[in-house]
Formats: structure tokens, C-alpha cells, sequence
């Protein structure tokens, strides 16, 4: 990691949804920070919360609960559009599904332009085609391809004309929503390259959303585990692999198939059993430090335990 | 090794208004007794296709199969009428698609589901068959069988509805299944269940098992053989050890090596360049050039034949000629067959003859 500055504080961030009469706690209570010029990869199988929690934090959705603070400020709760704009301009997202998240009746640089018009952030006619075709090429694409549509690109290509779009108003933070799930493995190399090669250039900050954990291995500085709406681990990346703490974690990792048949042959799946993971007397469990930088969901008792064994 | 199923040169096309697209292009693999054999490759390579031209389920028109046999037993099934293909899937062949979400019909219970092939194909009365399908469910591991074979698809969670459709598949004891991404749309935990129960029916029943996926990982986990396919052809084959210990087509290279291993940290990823061709119009030649890193001159002119490797081993690739210059695979390749290789001499020692 470049810098321990933060750049966005989660706290106790919830997310209710009333389904009829009952209430589906789709994130309940996420605390964690996210320092400048890191990936933070956020993982869980489908239905953990991941994605709603990053919709919620860029205000897709209005949080139930919690704080979110972006640069020390908040930026939930009532705003003046001016302070919204700010705020829109500065945290980007770029989505799962590529073919549905670009309008298929625009061409690609009025997709990419679309912020650069909003924020007024080019000057004249000319000045916003130069950058269309500067951020064109930034992702591997050239200019050529400004004045086409969605429907004349290929999966691969489509995910970097929406990466092309979050990066046109100069974000500092993108959330990337399971950017390479919809993708061919060898397309996925390439958006990850891509993505990898920008936060260096650019001093990126990602969220990082997705369920393939080699790939947010490979791309996260540190990593949390959602299951059921809560953060159950967070640690870095290599430590999250080498040293799994959370029986959940444990078994996620375990399920992994890897690239390696012998490997194959002798891996042994950990299933977790959260009937069987119950804290005793109902206690809560909430995330500690158990060791530097490697946070735990735990009892007491069961921090008391980890402390011992590590 | 009994030869279960032969695809001999194997063509289909579609019809469409901007022409023909070819998406297979002359494939040909066998399916042991008792296998599992890997088809491998990425959207568009003719991999789906493929199997459903073995099941005769390719839509005519606009698609059609140009040429080639599909040998099935003393029967090509590429020859074979309609009703002679309706008895044939489902109780000799039978196939697990990807979605286990529409492969199912919302509006008949799982019960009924099961029963219909057993009631077409083996001619059981209704009762036997209710108890075969309440039997078939406790076999692919659904708690409560007897109580759930009344409940409708949405009753049911996306990795228990894929259980149903593989409850489904095995019904009638076919001798050969053909799973197409079945665990493409399932979370890690589930798709691992998954896997388990296939190998373990497998054992079971002896099924020889055709299967269709992108991820290599699940390939290491099921395969004992490997087709490898790019643009409507198999580039490589061989067993699963020969093709991740010993891959030799820079197509395999590119697949391993886009895939991040988890013990290793700052290596970048190889991305193979560019997007796989248009297959309105394939290139002359091989058809991977365009995005091949070692692409020789004669790559542009002439398709690479298969080169021999090892009786079970094959790569088309110019590469491997007598007169190509040696070339060695990019050194996360290289790691990666090194590194994680058995200590045993590679080719052809590891399963003792299980895949010959």
C-alpha cells in the first residue's frame, strides 16, 4: 500500500429492504476503511450483500443505517445538488453485465462523454472529442471507434468502454461491480491487466465486488468476506490465503478448484455449518483485531481462542 | 479402452442473412467407457455447439450439421430420423445444461419432471416410476425426498434445482451424459457440491460423462481427458496431466496463463491479445495467428495438421514441426508446469493407463 491515508470510511453501514411484511437485511452493520491507492476486494456468494453494499455506497440506494465517509466528509444524508455533483464526480462505478449497462442507442463517445457534458468539464466541441478519443485509447481501444455503437462491440471491448466512461470525469474511487464475471477467461486477463495498469498510472482507489476469489486475490491489497450481510474476515490478501481464520473463509477457499489436477486430487472441501457455528447464549459477534490488520467476526471467548493458537 | 462414442470430422453450420457462420469446423474426438472427458474453450469456440450436435439438438434451420459422423455404438447418429433420435436422448444420451433455472418447467412438479422420461423410455407405470424418481432424488442428495418430489421448481435453491436436472439426466441410466457449463451459474461452495456428486455417480454408475466449461480449474477437478477447442476446432488434446503439465499449443498456454494461481503474488497475467475470429469468415490458415505471439509465416498460409506428442497427446500447432524453431512457453508457464508438477515423469505415467 502506497499511503494508510483513508479514503473512505464505512461505518455501521445497513441496508433493509421490506419484502411484504418482512425485512430482508441485506447489509447489516459493515464497518471497514478503504486507504487511498488500494484495492479492497469485497467477496461472498451470491445473495452475501456484496453488490448492495457497493450500490449503497455510491448512493444507489439510500443506506438504512451508517455513515459513509468519502475524503473525512460525509456524503450520505440530505445534499445540495451541487454537493451531490461533487461527490457523483469523484466515485465512479463500472458494472457486471456490459451489455446492459451501456444505452444501445448512443454512440460510444456520447457513452463516454455523458460525465465530461454533466460536470462541464470540457470547454468546446473539440476539447470533449479529444478527450473521448485520449480515454478511448487509454483503454485499448482507438479513435475509430468513437462514432459506433454498443451492438458493434464485443464483451471484452464493451467492459472497456465502460471503464473508459467511469474514468472521463477524473474519478479518485470506482467501484467495479463483478467487471470480469460476464467475461472469457482470457478477455478477463485483459480488463484485470487494464484495471491494474490505470491505478498505477492514475492512483486509483478500487472496490473491488466479485466471487471468483483467485482473481480478487490476485488484484486486492486487502480482502474482506461477506456471508449474510456482515463482514466475517478482512485481512490482507496474502495473509487472508495463507491463513484463512473464519470457518467460512476456510471453507470459501477450500472450494476453490485450482488450474493444478494434482492439486485437484487431494484437496479436501471444509463445508461450514452455520447451525453448527452458533455462538453460545446468543452473543453477538463482532469483527476484532486479532492480529495486526487481520480482523475477525468473534466472540470474546473465541478471541480469547485465536489469540492463543496465533 | 472401449470406445463409447466416435465424432469423425464433424461440421455444422448455421445459416444466417449475413452468410454462413461456421461454427464447428472439423472436429474429431472419441468418449471412452467410463471417462470424463473435458471439452474446453471460450464463448464462440464451437464447444456447445458441438455437444448438441451429438444430441441432434442443433435448430434446422438456421443451423445444420455439413458433414462428418457421430458414431454411437454400430449407429451414426448423425444419419438417424428424428424418432429415432427421440429414443435415444434422454435414455441412452442425455444432457445437464447451464441454467438450472430454465431447464425446468415452473409449472410441473420435480416428481412429474423425473417421471416423464421414466414413463417414455422404460415404460413403468406411474407408481414404479414415482418411487424411481423419489430414489433418483435421495441419490443425487436431496434431504427429504419423499416429501420434496411433490414441490415445483421455484421450491427449490439454484444448486438443489441443478441436482433435480442431474436427477433428471441419470433417470433412465444413460451411458453417456453431456453436461454444458453445469456449474457456470452456481457459487463456489455449490459448484464444489456439484462436482463431488458427479464424480461419485460417475463411480457409481459407470456413466461416461462429456464436459463442457471455461473454468480450468474445474477442469483439473473432473477431467481425465482434455479437448482443447478455438474457433470451431480442437487445438490440443490430451490427458488432464499432459495438458496442464505439458501443454503445447500457445492457445493452452494463454488459458493457463490468464488464470491467476493463488500462491503467486505480482506476475502479470498473460492476456491473450485481441478476440477470437469471425467464424463468417475464418482466416485461412490457423486461426489463432492473429492472436498467437509465436505465429510463424506459414501459420498465414496452412492449417497446422496434429502433431503426435504422445499416444494420448495431440497439438495442432506449427510449433511442434521438425522444422520450427523451439520455442519455449512464457515463464509463468513454465512455472506453473514446474512448480506445481508431479516429481514422476510426466507424459503418460500418472493414471496408469486409466485414460489410454
Amino acid at each position: 500500500m502506497s499511503s494508510q491515508e483513508k479514503l473512505l470510511e464505512i461505518k455501521n453501514l445497513k441496508q433493509h429492504f421490506k419484502v411484504g411484511k418482512s425485512t430482508v437485511k441485506a447489509v447489516d452493520g459493515l464497518t471497514f476503511d478503504i486507504y487511498k491507492g488500494e484495492t479492497f476486494g469485497l467477496v461472498g456468494e451470491s445473495g452475501c450483500g456484496k453488490s448492495t453494499t457497493g450500490r449503497t455506497i455510491i448512493r444507489l440506494y439510500d443506506a438504512t443505517d451508517g455513515e459513509v465517509r468519502f475524503n473525512g466528509e460525509d456524503v450520505h444524508g440530505k445534499k445540495s445538488a451541487k454537493e451531490l455533483k461533487k461527490f457523483n464526480q469523484k466515485m465512479q462505478m463500472i458494472f457486471q453485465d456490459p451489455y446492459a449497462s451501456l444505452n444501445p442507442r448512443m454512440t460510444v463517445s456520447d457513452i463516454i462523454a455523458e460525465g465530461i457534458d454533466i460536470h462541464g468539464l470540457s470547454t468546446s466541441k473539440k476539447a470533449r472529442m479529444d478527450k473521448v478519443v485520449d480515454l478511448l485509447e487509454t483503454v485499448g481501444l482507438n479513435k475509430e471507434h468513437a462514432n459506433r455503437y454498443p451492438h458493434e462491440f464485443s464483451g471484452g471491448q464493451r467492459q472497456r468502454i465502460g471503464i473508459a466512461r467511469a474514468l472521463a470525469v477524473d474519478p479518485e474511487f470506482i467501484i467495479a461491480d463483478e467487471p470480469i464475471s460476464a467475461l472469457d477467461v482470457s478477455i478477463q486477463a485483459q480488463v484485470v491487466n487494464l484495471m491494474k495498469k490505470l491505478q498505477r498510472e492514475k492512483g486509483l482507489t478500487y472496490l473491488f465486488i466479485a466471487h471468483d476469489l483467485s482473481m480478487v486475490k490476485y488484484i486486492s491489497d486487502r480482502i474482506g468476506v461477506m456471508y449474510r450481510g456482515q463482514i466475517v474476515e478482512l485481512a490482507e490478501s496474502e495473509e487472508l490465503y495463507r491463513n484463512p481464520l473464519h470457518p467460512y473463509t476456510q471453507s470459501l477457499l477450500s472450494a476453490i478448484p485450482l488450474p493444478d489436477p494434482e492439486y485437484e486430487r487431494s484437496r479436501k472441501r471444509k463445508v461450514y455449518d452455520p447451525e453448527k457455528h452458533l455462538p453460545k447464549d446468543g452473543e453477538e459477534r463482532v469483527l476484532r483485531e486479532v492480529m495486526e490488520g487481520h480482523w475477525i467476526a468473534c466472540t470474546e471467548e473465541e478471541y480469547q481462542k485465536y489469540q492463543v493458537t496465533i | 479402452m472401449e470406445k463409447i462414442l466416435e465424432v469423425n470430422d464433424l461440421h455444422v453450420s448455421f445459416d444466417t442473412f449475413a452468410g454462413e457462420v461456421q461454427a464447428v469446423r472439423g472436429v474429431n474426438f472419441h468418449l471412452n467407457k467410463g471417462e470424463t472427458l473435458a471439452i474446453v474453450g471460450e464463448s464462440g469456440s464451437g464447444k456447445s455447439v458441438t455437444s448438441k450436435a451429438v444430441m441432434r439438438l442443433i435448430p434446422n434451420p438456421p443451423g445444420r450439421i455439413k458433414e462428418g459422423e457421430i458414431k454411437f455404438g454400430d449407429r451414426d447418429l448423425a444419419q438417424l430420423s428424428e424418432k429415432e433420435m427421440q429414443k435415444i436422448r434422454g435414455s441412452e444420451i442425455s444432457m445437464i445444461f447451464q441454467d438450472p433455472m430454465t431447464s425446468l418447467n415452473p409449472t410441473m412438479t420435480i416428481g412429474k419432471q423425473i417421471m416423464e422420461g421414466l414413463v417414455k423410455h422404460q415404460n413403468m407405470s406411474k407408481s414404479e416410476a414415482k418411487e424411481r424418481a423419489v430414489e433418483l432424488l435421495k441419490l443425487v442428495g436431496i434431504p427429504n425426498a419423499e416429501g420434496r418430489v411433490n414441490e415445483f421448481p421455484h421450491q427449490f435453491s439454484g444448486g438443489m434445482r441443478q441436482r433435480v436436472v442431474i436427477a433428471i439426466a441419470l433417470a433412465c441410466n444413460p451411458r453417456v451424459l453431456i453436461a454444458d457449463e453445469p456449474t457456470t451459474a452456481l457459487d463456489v461452495t455449490i459448484q464444489a457440491q456439484i462436482l463431488e456428486l458427479l464424480n461419485d455417480l460417475q463411480e457409481k454408475m459407470g456413466t461416461s460423462i462429456i464436459f463442457i466449461t471455461h473454468d480450468l480449474g474445474v477442469v483439473a477437478n473432473i477431467a481425465d481427458r482434455v479437448a482443447v477447442m478455438y474457433a470451431g476446432k480442437i487445438v490440443e488434446t490430451g490427458t488432464v496431466d499432459e495438458i496442464f503439465y505439458n501443454p503445447q499449443h500457445p492457445y493452452t498456454w494463454g488459458l493457463l496463463g490468464s488464470m491467476p494461481s493463488l500462491d503467486s503474488t505480482d506476475e502479470e497475467l498473460i492476456a491473450i491479445p485481441g478476440s477470437p475470429p469471425d467464424l463468417l469468415d475464418p482466416p485461412k490458415g490457423d486461426a489463432f495467428a492473429p492472436r498467437n505471439p509465436y505465429a510463424m509465416k506459414i501459420d498465414t498460409e496452412m492449417e497446422p495438421p496434429l502433431f503426435k506428442i504422445s499416444d494420448t497427446h495431440y497439438a495442432a500447432t506449427w510449433l511442434l514441426h521438425e522444422k520450427a524453431p523451439k520455442v519455449e512457453p512464457p515463464g509463468a508457464i513454465k512455472k506453473r508446469m514446474q512448480g506445481m508438477a508431479p516429481s514422476e515423469p510426466i507424459i503418460g505415467a500418472k493414471d496408469g493407463g486409466k485414460n489410454v
